[in-house]
């Protein structure tokens, strides 16, 4: 169980980074709390991995500290760190047995043979491994050489986090919902701080209480699942969380209504103060498709729409722009023109990629 | 189908036919032909049946060639395979630093065999030779031409020297291969340095070591112009391995017949050991796809 405390890291893979663009990691400060459940997620290259690293000590910050607990780790090897890391594709012993993959790291310490043989039986039960203990690693399927990595982080009883490096991305697709299962259990059962590094943003809106957004090296926001859902607090987060991402239009405000060329959207009594050109953001569930002509609702040329099973993506034109409506199942098929509602209390306006004002009813 | 269509790729294939029939089984049946009688000239022959195989199993001294061939080969497995797992542990995986170095390790590879054998003529001359005279000037007596166990190590270092480097390479991709996340998986464990070798980088060579036993066995079992140039199978007999045998007879003595038979058994020994490779080779292949 630690708190991990980031002060002012970055790193630079280049010894002498010029600018900001150098940077793997930019500068931040981040708390991760005792106990909690995090996900990191974010684009391939947006320096998850790195940030993993650094926690866990396989990489040297060129910049900053980390701090256990308050206690300076920055200097420590990954051993004396008391963390332990599941890698993107399962990592075991080839030539030893269950039983002796989940006690190597106790090996390792130097624990008497009756604590090791405790713990290690404790850990396989609860990571159901009981049948194929004294099997060969190495013969095993994908989930359970995981599990194995998954057990020998938690085989040490001095472990105070977990870290994931998208760990599920060789796992077969019917076997992930089981093994993300195990992780909540895990989770619930031992209170460790743990952090899950990917870019499966259902697999981090499931698994975490607390979601860090990053991309290019910065954290854009961190919240819980809903937070990043319903108040974006940067484009690039409107963007990447939900399927599809948030819509935007480029506006210009004035008294309230948001102008988008040849329509106007009414926003709402908050936003009377913006004066000048922003972006509008809305997501595709708020938004709301009609037949006919309805208060506030604006002429669209529905161009194609997707039946994904269990809802449908309509992609409609409003003038140049192109939008996309989500509906759900029962909703019946739009005609080819319609009309489009913007719910306003779920709209949102940005300035400069941020989020200056929300929308209201 | 045209039967005509198919016979067409036959006569692609005659040439091929011909250079092999012509360089390899033409040759090859004359020596098994030879190895069955007994030549005293050009016309004169004897049809002597197996009596020369028998002869060959029998000959006290093809067993003394064959014990020194096995000694040789089992110092060579000995001494190279570990001593080339060990260079390429040391050697950089990086930067300029490794290509500088796979380029320095693969030199002696690139030099002709008998020129190799000639250098270390030179060097270990216990007069001029760089290494021989310094070995001489330190009291101990060291003479290739004089001593058989003299004549052996020089023969040992002049081999090592020579296709260590081969192991290196090998041994080095191998290492290459193994990914990231397991050395930092063992990091985490708390791993030593022999453990991580001996659970990780070990087990994962598996494969290239099977290869480099192999390759060097059946080349060191095959070996001829080195050994030939530096001591010419002496002194006397003591570095007088299979090859250099069979050279002796058949060139040296003019006994074709002999000669002829044992080449053929030879070759059989090598058809073995390359059956062998052949199957190991193909359970490695299937052990790789985990």
């Amino acid at each position: 169980m630690a708190r991990i405390d980031l002060k002012e890291l970055a790193h630079s893979y280049l010894s002498k980074p010029a600018g900001e663009a150098d940077y793997a990691l930019r500068k931040m400060d981040h708390v991760w709390e005792d106990g909690n459940a995090y996900a990191l997620l974010g684009p391939s290259g947006c320096g998850k991995t790195t940030l993993l690293n650094i926690i866990s000590g396989l990489l040297q910050p060129s910049e900053g500290q980390v701090l256990f607990d308050g206690k300076d780790v920055t200097a420590l090897l990954p051993q004396e760190r008391n963390i332990a890391q599941v890698f993107q594709f399962p990592v075991i012993y080839d030539t030893m047995s269950v039983y002796d993959n989940l006690a190597f790291p106790l090996r390792n310490r130097k624990l008497p043979a009756a604590d090791i043989d405790m713990r290690v039986k404790e850990v396989a039960d609860m990571l159901e491994l009981n049948d194929v203990l004294h099997k060969r690693a190495a013969n095993l399927s994908a989930d359970a050489k995981q599990k194995i990595s998954l057990g020998r982080g938690l085989v040490r009883s001095d472990v105070a986090a977990i870290l994931f490096d998208e760990p599920l991305t060789v796992i077969d697709p019917h076997l992930k919902l089981l093994l993300r299962r195990k992780l909540k259990q895990i989770h619930a059962r031992f209170k460790l701080t743990m952090v899950y590094v990917t870019h499966d943003q259902l697999e981090a809106l499931t698994f975490a209480d607390q979601v860090v957004v990053m991309n290019e090296g910065q954290v854009m926001q961190i919240g819980t699942p809903q937070d990043l859902f319903e108040n974006p607090q940067h484009t690039f987060v409107g963007y990447f969380i939900g399927s599809p991402g948030m819509n935007f239009l480029p506006c210009r405000m004035q008294n309230g209504i948001a102008d988008i060329g040849n329509h106007e959207i009414r926003v709402g009594n908050d936003t009377e103060t913006l004066n000048g050109n922003f972006m509008l953001g809305i997501r595709p569930e708020f938004l709301k498709l009609h037949p006919q002509k309805v208060q506030g609702s604006l002429p669209v040329a529905v161009k194609a729409f997707e039946d994904l099973g269990n809802c449908k993506i309509v992609t409609v034109k409003l003038a140049e722009k192109t939008l996309k409506v989500k509906l759900s199942e029962e909703q019946e098929l739009p005609v080819e023109r319609s009309f489009l509602e913007f719910q306003s209390q779920w709209i949102r306006i940005y300035a400069d990629e941020k989020l200056v004002a929300n929308g209201v009813e | 189908m045209n039967k005509w269509e198919d016979n067409k790729a036959w006569l692609m294939v005659i040439p091929v036919f011909l250079v092999v029939a012509v360089s390899a089984i033409v040759p090859l049946m004359t020596v098994v032909n030879y190895s069955l009688q007994d030549i005293f000239g050009p016309d004169q022959r004897v049809f002597v049946g197996v009596e020369w195989y028998k002869d060959a199993l029998t000959d006290p001294r093809l067993h003394d060639a064959l014990k020194r061939q096995l000694l040789f080969s089992s110092l060579v497995l000995l001494i190279e395979i570990p001593l080339g797992i060990l260079i390429a542990l040391m050697m950089p995986k990086k930067g300029w630093g490794a290509s500088l170095s796979l380029v320095l390790v693969a030199l002696p590879l690139l030099i002709p065999w008998n020129v190799i054998g000639t250098i270390w003529i030179i060097f270990m001359r216990p007069d001029i030779g760089l290494l021989g005279a310094a070995v001489n000037g330190l009291g101990i007596p060291f003479d290739h031409t004089a001593s058989p166990f003299a004549a052996w190590v020089t023969v040992m270092l002049m081999e090592v020297w020579h296709w260590t480097p081969l192991v290196v390479l090998l041994a080095y991709a191998g290492l290459q291969a193994i990914p990231e996340a397991y050395f930092q998986a063992a990091r985490i464990d708390g791993a030593s340095v022999w453990s991580t070798f001996r659970y990780i980088q070990l087990p994962k060579m598996r494969g290239v070591l099977t290869i480099a036993v192999l390759l060097r066995f059946m080349d060191s079992f095959l070996i001829y112009a080195e050994p030939f140039v530096l001591t010419g199978g002496g002194p006397g007999n003591s570095t007088t391995f299979l090859s250099i045998y069979l050279v002796k007879l058949a060139v040296g003595q003019f006994d074709l017949g002999p000669a002829a038979a044992f080449s053929i058994i030879y070759f059989l020994i090598v058809l073995l050991f390359c059956w062998l490779f052949y199957q190991a080779l193909l359970k490695v292949g299937t052990g790789d796809k985990s």
